[in-house]
């Protein structure tokens, strides 16, 4: 029975992870209408930032709080001067475009902070609440963070006019431009969002899984099935898609097919939801006019 | 006329000058990638990818050479190294062999990186005789000159270290129960049948066996496996990154296993400090280069001799990576090799001097750690000591363990 509880303490610790990613990738969705392949590396990128500036001796929330807002303008930019001159191109190109920003921050980053992994400080007393090595006031902080970040986009996207007006956006860009919506601004904004996420995500999980070029290239894989999971147009949906993917796995590779498949079973998971409920579980199916 | 006979003269000379000095030099041989300045050497390294933390190696290699050009090179010939980056990826690994052999026409390989990429061009080098020289990787199976005469490994193999550690196990443990945590791949795999022969007389005693993917975000769950199984060994069979997690992990829960770490994950710059030194006080591991944080060898001539290269021709490098020290050592002895072919630098040669190295002392290898090889010796180096982490270096213990002393 502790053991069950351990994998399952464990499981919601590597859980909160991949919602955090895939809060980043519901965001892109829901305002772009895309799935970006390099939001772990942009994450990534954004941590190493972090890192340097808390190597340089600024505290760790006032980096953290300047590494959300320098990734933010970086989505931004990036979305201004790499993706606008896409707009109208046909999905394969973006998706060419997507791999391509992948490859070229995981690069980057090797060559400015070479690949060997860094210790990033974690802003959480490494203290064991239980005494067993159950729950680390870390785990607790790193799902108290996204469940705040869930909480903020839920009302920004349900409440905000601001938050309307992207969805529309990236739903119907035409009938958004005829109400007055600067839908390439959206895009932007929705870019800019995305990044400073993925930004929150990567230095959360850095203190975990240790800061390296290709610290979101494994986790990137478990984020889009805990996103697909729970709805990749749903940011609750695939925050609860995430710690359901973590939570799964674990006690599937304990149990039942030992560690060596539990990737393979979060795939297989994905394949199943998508046959079954092609919108996930907490989806909402968007009916589109064509 | 006047033309003619000088034509004639000229003739003549140059008769004169190749019966004359050919004889002289008729020692003088050359296989493909040697002229009389250049020696060409290929490599592929993981500068990109899972693995890329190794390309340290490489680089430091690339600096070693520059130096050893700018002294003037190996017996008058510069060293044409050429370096090129698979990500890790056996396929990878294949093609740009291809091209360092077909294309380049390198006249060796030199400290390729990595068991499964190694492996993907095993017999390719051995099919078109190509020595595949002092490989990166500590499987067993470079060590087998009659079925692989051209393949040779460097390092101390995973069965010397497994047996290492099971003799260890053997006799400290009372009532041995060990875990294992290794990855899911070649080299996870590679290294536990090597540990496997080597921990024969303990193997009664493994309570469980736990693999993780390289591709998973932690190895959490797979500890608390462990510590589940009972275990009150642990052999720690992972790669510098997920050896660090594993550290950390084992501290955060209060689990004390004897840790065993294997030592291509013990570099302090780029495991044990990450992981946090308080937590990795009292692992275990084996090592045949010299630490690097261990004050005890600031004053020897090798340390500083490496120290000022370091300084001066790497100097961006991170001298806490262990693969600082291997990727020197290694260098030394290839050039130690060839400076031995003196003018016969073919590529026969090269496997003959490469093969009757005896007693060979290496910069930056431990005290007694020699380098032997023969025909039928293709594991150059096999002699280990044990280490302890205390404070923020590793403390070595016992005395030299050795392998060709066993045989």
């Amino acid at each position: 029975m502790e053991f069950f509880i351990q994998q399952t303490a464990a499981g919601l610790t590597s859980g909160a992870i991949y919602a955090c990613v895939a809060l980043g990738l519901v965001m892109i969705y829901v305002s772009t209408d895309h799935i970006n392949f390099a939001q772990g590396e942009m994450a990534m990128f954004a941590t190493y930032i972090a890192w340097m500036l808390i190597d340089a001796g600024v505290p760790f929330w006032l980096a953290f709080g300047l590494t959300a807002l320098i990734a933010f303008v970086g989505g931004l930019l990036i979305q201004r001067f790499i993706l606008k001159p896409l707009e109208t191109a046909p999905v394969l190109a973006l998706v060419v475009c997507f791999i391509a920003l992948l490859s070229i921050f995981n690069a980057l980053a090797g060559m400015i902070w070479s690949y060997t992994i860094k210790q990033f400080p974690s802003p959480f007393p490494q203290y064991d609440i239980s005494g067993h090595g159950l729950v680390s006031v870390q785990q607790l902080g790193v799902v108290a963070v996204t469940l705040v970040m869930l909480g903020i986009l839920t009302v920004f996207f349900r409440y905000t006019t601001l938050g309307l007006a992207m969805r529309a956006a990236a739903q119907n860009a035409s009938s958004a431009r005829l109400m007055g919506v600067r839908v390439s601004w959206m895009l932007a904004l929705g870019w800019g969002l995305a990044a400073a996420i993925g930004s929150i995500a990567g230095m959360l999980v850095a203190p975990i899984v240790f800061l390296d070029p290709n610290m979101m290239t494994g986790i990137l894989v478990y984020g889009f099935a805990g996103a697909l999971v729970g709805g990749i147009g749903n940011p609750m949906g695939a925050v609860a898609g995430g710690f359901i993917v973590g939570v799964l796995e674990n006690l599937v590779g304990s149990y039942i097919i030992g560690n060596e498949l539990k990737l393979t079973f979060a795939l297989v998971v994905v394949v199943g939801v998508l046959i079954l409920k092609p919108a996930g579980l907490f989806g909402q199916i968007i009916v589109k006019r064509v | 006329m006047t033309i003619r006979r000088r034509g004639i003269l000229t003739t003549g000379a140059a008769v004169g000058l190749t019966l004359g000095i050919g004889p002289a030099r008729a020692a003088k041989k050359y296989g493909p990638g040697v002229t009389d300045t250049e020696i060409k050497i290929g490599q592929t390294m993981p500068y990109s990818g899972n693995a890329s933390a190794y390309g340290v190696a490489g680089r430091c290699q690339a600096a070693y050479f520059r130096m050893i050009n700018e002294a003037g090179g190996i017996n008058g010939r510069k060293i044409n190294f050429i370096s090129l980056d698979d990500g890790y990826s056996p396929p990878k690994t294949v093609e740009l062999a291809r091209q360092l052999v077909e294309r380049d026409q390198v006249l060796l390989l030199f400290y390729c990186l990595g068991t499964q990429t190694n492996t993907a061009i095993h017999k390719y080098m051995n099919q078109k005789k190509v020595p595949h020289l002092f490989l990166a990787t500590g499987a067993s199976k470079w060590g087998n000159p009659k079925d692989f005469p051209w393949s040779m490994g460097w390092s101390p193999d995973y069965h010397t270290e497994g047996s290492i550690y099971g003799k260890h196990i053997l006799a400290n443990a009372k009532d041995p129960k060990i875990g294992i945590l290794r990855q899911n791949d070649d080299m996870g795999n590679d290294y536990l049948d090597g540990v496997k022969e080597g921990l024969a007389a303990v193997w009664k005693h493994v309570v469980a066996d736990v693999t993780y993917e390289a591709t998973d975000p932690t190895v959490d769950s797979q500890i608390l496996q462990l510590r589940a199984s009972g275990a009150n060994i642990l052999l720690n069979i992972s790669t510098p990154k997920f050896a660090a997690q594993a550290i950390k992990k084992i501290a955060e829960i209060g689990w004390k296993p004897t840790h065993y770490l294997m030592s291509v994950a013990a570099s302090v710059g780029a495991v044990i400090k990450p992981a946090g030194m308080e937590n990795a006080q009292g692992i275990i591991t084996a090592q045949y280069a010299k630490d690097v944080t261990d004050p005890a060898w600031a004053t020897s001539p090798d340390f500083i001799a490496w120290n000022a290269f370091m300084d001066k021709w790497n100097p961006t490098a991170n001298k806490l990576e262990g693969s600082n020290v291997t990727g020197y050592a290694s260098a030394v002895t290839l050039v130690e090799v060839l400076k031995r072919c003196g003018d016969e630098l073919t590529r026969e040669n090269v496997m003959k001097q490469a093969a009757s190295l005896k007693k060979l002392e290496v910069p930056l290898l431990l005290p007694g750690v020699l380098i032997n090889t023969g025909p039928n010796d293709f594991y150059p180096i096999q002699s280990v000591r044990m280490a302890r982490f205390e404070g923020d270096h590793w403390v070595l213990f016992g005395d030299l363990l050795s392998r060709d002393a066993e045989a």
